[in-house]
């Protein structure tokens, strides 16, 4: 099998579910019981917490645990836009980002806040400049996507945020979930306020996340209860998804350090190689993006057909992002890139993960050689 | 060219004579302490002050424990240069324009030590400050009060460039003014009167008296977080936990109510001072603040501190709560204090407590039992950890998952 969805999911790694199992089975106490073995969860989930707020150079008290990116994008979004509702009620954010953010504005909206909603050009990317300028005195929450889950673009989340310090009343946050693997944002040197990333994008299991919630800011929560996360996310801790998680994103900068850009080599090799199929246009851009998504339309075609011929090949790619690919609906992202509604109606996206070989992208790219031009024809003769 | 060295300063040590040596060795053994985490770094002394080689490793990084370091009066980021002209000009152009922070205005402070240069520390001024002007943009010189200085010191085997400077913690190296023992309870104080005489000079071991079942896991826990987070301010730090439940429920048996508190805090003396003689330790030290509680009134100190002769340092004595408080928030042992699990002190405490007990009352009340042999058991059976980089408890189960 070829799975080339990691955009959607990842597979988790051996070692990441052997250290679920053993801290599910021998550390199953409630880090909030007195005794023993609650004792030795916390102290557990604590050892985690600090390695993960090592690799994400934060302090081990600015992260806080969720159940992956939705959540921690609904919390950074909603918790900062009430708690700090009586100061202001103006929000940026961008056309480009992930669903999860997208409809947490919007949900806003319908109580009555303002959103205003930075553009990008065709390369996806946001100019610092316009986000700056979008900026107003009772902007309370700034929130960029950071590597676009469809098309892989980066944002200048650093230039954005150096941008943003000057003013000292707003909040930055950014969706890092598909950047976390494989274009690390340094949080110590970033100027972002609060951070999303999500433990499934990168070989944890599907149900945890974080928040990195700098110092001293504060947001309301979505889930009242007990003070577990300090206060910020009640419910008893995912111990073991939480141990699973640490363990995915060590293993995930190890990988990284001995990739060596191996993926950045694999993702122009496949680009290339796209480019000279008949009736493909690359929406990915060359540079700026991420080494791991590669964003392609075949206009002639309809995208559900090529990812069901690929399927039956064992090859396994998506349209646009997974949260939304249900939707028969044109891609946000590619429309508002101004890459027009066609190519936005007839997108693949093929995703990487460390483990994905130059065999793996041969095969996909023999399946499509093959394949392409004869279905673009019985296709194109429906119309 | 970049940052490659950080130059350390040291105020008072200069001013101790004969001990300076001493002083400057533990000293030096406490920065590579606080930076071993940087094992490229190396420490050296030179001319009343030492030197940092960075040898690549993040000078932002290797300067932040920096910061919990006794002893240290300041420091600054150095770049070296050979001692020629053109590149000393060079190497502080460089200095100021990687130095972050505030530089519109400047002025170049050059000191040659080393005579045998050509070029005199006024005409060096000159040079140099000239150079940096014809350098940059909007920058000016303000020789009275400048944003930052250029400080360029021509020394035999090289110059140095620094700018600015970070203000140390001050006081005195740990270890310079020997052991005290910390009576460590978990609460607020003790932990900021075991950081104050870490100030001063004293290297620390700590005493903890725990009653189980009384006293659940997590108030023990509590205290050993704690103990780490000393280390952080100097070095390694030896935990004692001393079990207490025999002793408590003999005094509860034994001893009227209204002097229980009293008596309690003479046996917890009293096992300390004898735990600390068995390690060669001369003096203790508490958090009591003078009339704080019933135990901490004069007439309660004389009464408790009759039963030892080692000096009690009490840093906090002239304390308000609120400036103890803003210490422990500042050195970060405040969350970990106000978790509320109970200790030996809370849980067998009587509601009428005398504040103004008596040595007289308090040594019959004693008679009523035979207490030597439960202090002695305490002693005996008290628990010694160490705490500190490189000694932490580690559980390989756990790390294994990680």
């Amino acid at each position: 099998m070829v799975y080339l969805d990691n955009s959607a999911t990842t597979k988790p790694w051996t070692e990441v579910l052997d250290t679920f199992y053993k801290a599910a089975s021998s550390y199953y106490g409630n880090p909030s019981s007195l005794h023993h073995p609650g004792l030795e969860a916390e102290t557990l989930m604590q050892k985690a917490r600090e390695s993960l707020a090592s690799l994400l150079h934060t302090k081990p008290e600015e992260l806080v645990y969720t159940s992956g990116g939705t959540e921690s994008n609904n919390l950074a979004i909603k918790g900062i836009a009430m708690k700090h509702r009586d100061r202001g009620q103006h929000l940026v954010t961008s056309t480009v980002e992930h669903p999860s953010v997208k409809e947490a504005f919007l949900e806003l909206e319908s109580f009555g806040f303002d959103v205003t909603y930075v553009p990008v050009d065709a390369r996806g990317r946001i100019d610092p400049e316009e986000v700056e300028n979008a900026v107003r005195e009772d902007t309370t929450l700034v929130s960029i996507i950071h590597v676009n889950n469809e098309i892989g673009t980066i944002q200048p989340i650093e230039e954005i945020g150096r941008r943003l310090a000057r003013y000292p009343k707003l909040y930055f946050h950014t969706d890092h979930v598909q950047g976390a693997a494989h274009v690390p944002l340094d949080l110590s040197q970033s100027f972002v306020d609060l951070c999303t990333i999500s433990g499934h994008k990168f070989h944890g299991l599907k149900g945890t996340g974080a928040l990195y919630t700098k110092q001293g800011v504060y947001l309301s929560s979505l889930f009242h209860g007990g003070t577990q996360e300090q206060a910020a996310r009640a419910g008893t801790e995912n111990v073991p998804g939480i141990v699973a998680m640490s363990k995915a994103l060590r293993m995930s900068r190890e990988k990284q350090s001995d990739d060596k850009g191996r993926l950045s080599s694999l993702k122009e090799y496949l680009m290339e190689r796209l480019q000279k199929i008949d009736g493909a246009i690359v929406n990915t851009p060359i540079y700026g993006s991420a080494p791991h998504i590669i964003n392609v339309s075949f206009p002639e075609m309809k995208p559900e057909v090529l990812v069901q011929e690929l399927t039956r090949h064992s090859i396994h790619v998506s349209t646009k992002s997974a949260c939304s690919s249900k939707l028969q609906e044109p891609s946000a992202v590619i429309k508002a890139a101004g890459l027009g509604e066609k190519r936005a109606a007839s997108a693949i996206r093929i995703s990487f993960s460390f483990d994905t070989t130059q065999e793996e992208i041969d095969r996909l790219l023999a399946v499509l050689n093959s394949n392409v031009p004869e279905m673009q024809k019985v296709m194109g003769e429906k119309k | 060219m970049r940052y490659d060295h950080i130059l350390v300063r040291y105020g008072e040590l200069a001013l101790k004579g004969k001990n300076r040596t001493e002083f400057e060795n533990k000293l030096k053994r406490n920065i590579q302490y606080a930076i071993q985490d940087f094992p490229t770094a190396k420490v050296k002394k030179t001319y009343g002050r030492m030197m940092i080689e960075l040898n690549n490793e993040n000078p932002e990084k290797v300067m932040e424990p920096l910061k919990h370091v006794f002893g240290l009066s300041s420091f600054s980021l150095a770049m070296k240069s050979p001692n020629e002209i053109e590149q000393i000009k060079e190497t502080a152009l460089q200095a100021f324009l990687q130095h972050d922070g505030k530089k519109r205005t400047f002025k170049v402070n050059a000191r040659r030590a080393f005579k045998p240069f050509p070029i005199s520390s006024q005409e060096a001024n000159q040079i140099i400050g000239g150079h940096i002007l014809s350098n940059t943009e909007d920058v000016t010189v303000d020789v009275h009060h400048p944003d930052i200085e250029v400080n360029v010191e021509i020394r035999e085997q090289g110059t140095y460039v620094t700018c600015g400077r970070v203000e140390g913690s001050g006081g005195l190296p740990v270890g310079t003014a020997g052991k005290v023992m910390l009576m460590l309870s978990g609460g607020i104080d003790s932990p900021v009167a075991g950081y104050l005489a870490m100030k001063r000079g004293a290297e620390l071991e700590a005493v903890h008296f725990h009653s189980p079942p009384y006293t659940n896991e997590r108030a023990r826990k509590k205290v050993e977080d704690l103990t780490e987070m000393l280390t952080t301010f100097g070095g390694p730090v030896t935990l004692h936990v001393v079990p207490f439940t025999e002793l408590q429920k003999a005094i509860h048996a034994n001893i009227h109510s209204n002097y229980a508190m009293t008596i309690m805090r003479r046996m917890m003396l009293r096992i300390t001072e004898q735990i600390a003689e068995n390690r060669n330790i001369k003096a203790l030290a508490n958090g009591e603040s003078l009339g704080q509680v019933a135990s901490q009134t004069l007439e309660s100190m004389h009464t408790i501190n009759e039963v030892t002769n080692l000096p009690i340092l009490r840093p906090l004595v002239t304390m308000d709560k609120q400036e103890v408080i803003e210490i422990s928030e500042k050195i970060g042992t405040y969350p970990i204090s106000i978790l509320p699990y109970e200790d030996c002190c809370t849980i067998f405490l009587p509601t009428n407590s005398v504040t103004k007990p008596r040595r007289d009352k308090a040594s019959r009340f004693e008679e009523a039992f035979e207490f030597q042999s439960y202090v002695e058991e305490a002693v005996a059976n008290t628990e010694t950890i160490t705490f500190g980089r490189g000694q932490q408890k580690t559980n390989q189960d756990m790390d294994d998952l990680l």
